[in-house]
């Protein structure tokens, strides 16, 4: 059934990504594609993957910006920020009421958004309706990927503990990415959000997405407090290398 | 978004099929329409095939067409579903309307009924079609109120100028029809030149790269890596910008074979009564559907999707309205200086850009 749940799910699982400590080393975007390409029905396939145009199906993606303000001092303001990107499972997730089969929906009990390959019939409207670009279409199998929230990881009970939470989040070597339950007030998602100021990505929209994006903290100019000098100037005053230095000087300055 | 020939193939004959079942059968219960059995069931049969060679068309650019019966299911949220609903609905009445006509020409009783089903059918249907495309808030030139009556309007046009070449070219023309297509002629445009002034506007007002990121407030925020090195679904679906650059030529033409030509041709063949009259509405007809397939292409190639703002960056000069992200930076201590733009780079990641959307 692809209305949303009637009553708000009892559980809102999703993401928390701070883009202040990312490192943009791609990691959670290769370990999703692994996990997933096996978590799935069909491979998350890819289409001539050693050949001169690859390209295919992935869950995640990281995109890597220069920010500033506009005006700022040289060499100090500006920051490169990496960005990783996949589905925000929205609250009011339009992705799901525009599918007209049904394959797509939203689980009532923790609010995650699937799609069910087997009743995806492949017309992409879903990937239009999402402003994140969260959906991509498998280029073999002809049906709908997107990102699972790794349910077959977060509820796998053959799973050590630590172990249960998206491949993404198990993977990141900074500790970019945290995995947990936003309806709790008290979870450590919940608490960071509180924290840190985490925005939802275009609120504008409508769409009230779930995971939530801590932003980088301001960042102090590069000089501040090394006692690095500003700029190298000539320090030879005096002895032989002083008068090389007034020799050398004259001589740029040319005959006058 | 990217213009695939499948959906504007199944827009425009849908389209046309559906204005014709509409103006023939509420045409034939007001009685302007002869009672010519042939002219009748011949109009009822083009405005199917075109019906049904759309809705085939339709279901190319599917991933598995053979799943095609189960977007039937979801008509309570889906506009796509009530689409796929309405249009196999539509087939009961306008078939039994044909079987009427081919066995006593009447249209009393069940077959009154049915006309009227089959027109409200028909535009039920295109208005569906119509409110897949403004039901979608991502896409911002789609989502308004002007997008479903635009289809509508598109449909009676080339739907009139269909039934009057019909009527012509069996020697009834009838003035109605003929007043008909040229109000929608005029009625469609008018709109859409409403549709593509409110275009030129979001360009201007939209979200941006800084704001959908989040990044910043006011200021620079753009694309410094790719999350990837060749292209993929997003690009090649939503990435699509070959025709913007020849919008205005394209707009020209539309605006020539969609509106001067079947206006000016139309009244010519509404004011002379000697033979040119057949081929008058003929070209008139034909060029009015050139006018649509171009209008079609360009409200697919001109719509600017959302996620395409993570993929460019650009300088904001003025503050976005709504902004999601918390002021976050401190006022510089030092005079400011204005960072001096990168144009090499830049441009490098804009090329890189349209290559990987193109």
């Amino acid at each position: 059934m692809t209305s949303w749940p009637k009553q708000p799910p009892a559980k809102r699982l999703g993401l928390v990504i701070d883009l202040d400590i990312c490192v943009g080393c791609h990691a959670c975007v290769v370990n999703c594609k692994e996990w997933n390409t096996g978590g799935y029905p069909a491979p998350l396939s890819d289409q001539e993957p050693y050949g001169a145009s690859a390209r295919g199906a992935w869950l995640n993606r990281v995109h890597s910006y220069e920010v500033s303000d506009g005006e700022v001092e040289d060499g100090a303001g500006g920051r490169t920020v990496h960005f990783p990107k996949s589905c925000l499972h929205c609250e009011n997730a339009h992705c799901v009421t525009v599918c007209p089969t049904g394959a797509s929906y939203k689980r009532e009990e923790d609010g995650i958004v699937l799609v069910d390959e087997e009743k995806c019939i492949g017309c992409g409207l879903c990937a239009w309706a999402c402003p994140y670009g969260a959906r991509e279409l498998d280029g073999a199998e002809g049906v709908m990927k997107k990102c699972t929230l790794c349910i077959d990881r977060i509820y796998n009970e053959t799973f050590s503990p630590v172990e249960q939470e998206p491949a993404c989040v198990a993977t990141c070597p900074a500790r970019a990415r945290h995995f947990g339950d936003f309806a709790d007030p008290n979870s450590a998602v919940s608490r960071l959000t509180e924290e840190r100021g985490g925005y939802d990505l275009m609120a504008e929209m409508g769409y009230r997405p779930t995971n939530k994006y801590l932003p980088p903290r301001s960042a102090k100019p590069i000089n501040d407090g090394i006692g690095a000098p500003d700029a190298l100037t000539p320090v030879a005053e005096g002895g032989f290398l002083g008068w090389l230095d007034r020799v050398l000087t004259d001589l740029s300055k040319g005959p006058s | 978004m990217k213009p695939a020939p499948s959906i504007i193939g199944f827009t425009t004959a849908s389209g046309l099929g559906y204005g014709m079942l509409f103006v023939l059968a509420l045409g034939a219960l007001i009685g302007v329409i002869p009672t010519e059995r042939w002219l009748r069931v011949s109009g009822l049969l083009l405005a199917l095939g075109s019906i049904s060679a759309g809705l085939l068309s339709s279901t190319l650019h599917l991933g598995h067409p053979e799943r095609a019966w189960r977007a039937l299911s979801q008509w309570r949220s889906s506009w796509l579903s009530r689409e796929g609903v309405l249009a196999l609905f539509t087939y009961v009445p306008a078939l039994l309307l044909a079987a009427g006509w081919i066995i006593d020409e009447s249209l009393s009783g069940i077959y009154a009924v049915s006309a009227i089903t089959a027109a409200l059918g028909a535009a039920a249907t295109v208005y569906c079609t119509g409110m897949i495309y403004a039901s979608l808030p991502p896409i911002k030139a789609w989502h308004q109120p002007l997008t479903a009556p635009i289809y509508l309007a598109f449909a009676l046009m080339t739907g009139a100028l269909a039934v009057h070449f019909l009527l012509v070219l069996f020697g009834a023309p009838h003035l109605f029809i003929g007043l008909l297509a040229l109000l929608a002629i005029v009625g469609a445009f008018v709109m859409k030149i409403l549709y593509w002034r409110k275009l030129e506007n979001q360009r201007s007002h939209g979200p941006t790269t800084a704001s959908a990121t989040g990044l910043s407030s006011s200021g620079l925020v753009r694309m410094l890596d790719p999350p990837h090195t060749q292209t993929n679904y997003l690009l090649d679906e939503m990435g699509f910008r070959i025709g913007r650059k020849h919008a205005h030529v394209l707009k020209f033409l539309a605006y020539l074979f969609g509106l001067v030509a079947p206006l000016i041709l139309t009244l010519m063949a509404l004011a002379l009564d000697t033979m040119p009259t057949t081929l008058l509405a003929l070209v008139a007809f034909l060029s009015g559907m050139v006018g649509v397939v171009l209008e079609r292409w360009l409200f697919f190639a001109e719509a600017e999707h959302t996620v395409m703002l993570f993929y460019a960056g650009q300088h904001v000069t003025s503050k976005p309205k709504t902004s999601a992200a918390p002021a976050k930076s401190a006022p510089s201590p030092h005079p400011k200086r204005r960072r001096a733009p990168l144009p090499r780079r830049r441009q490098a990641i804009e090329t890189a850009d349209v290559a990987a959307s193109d």
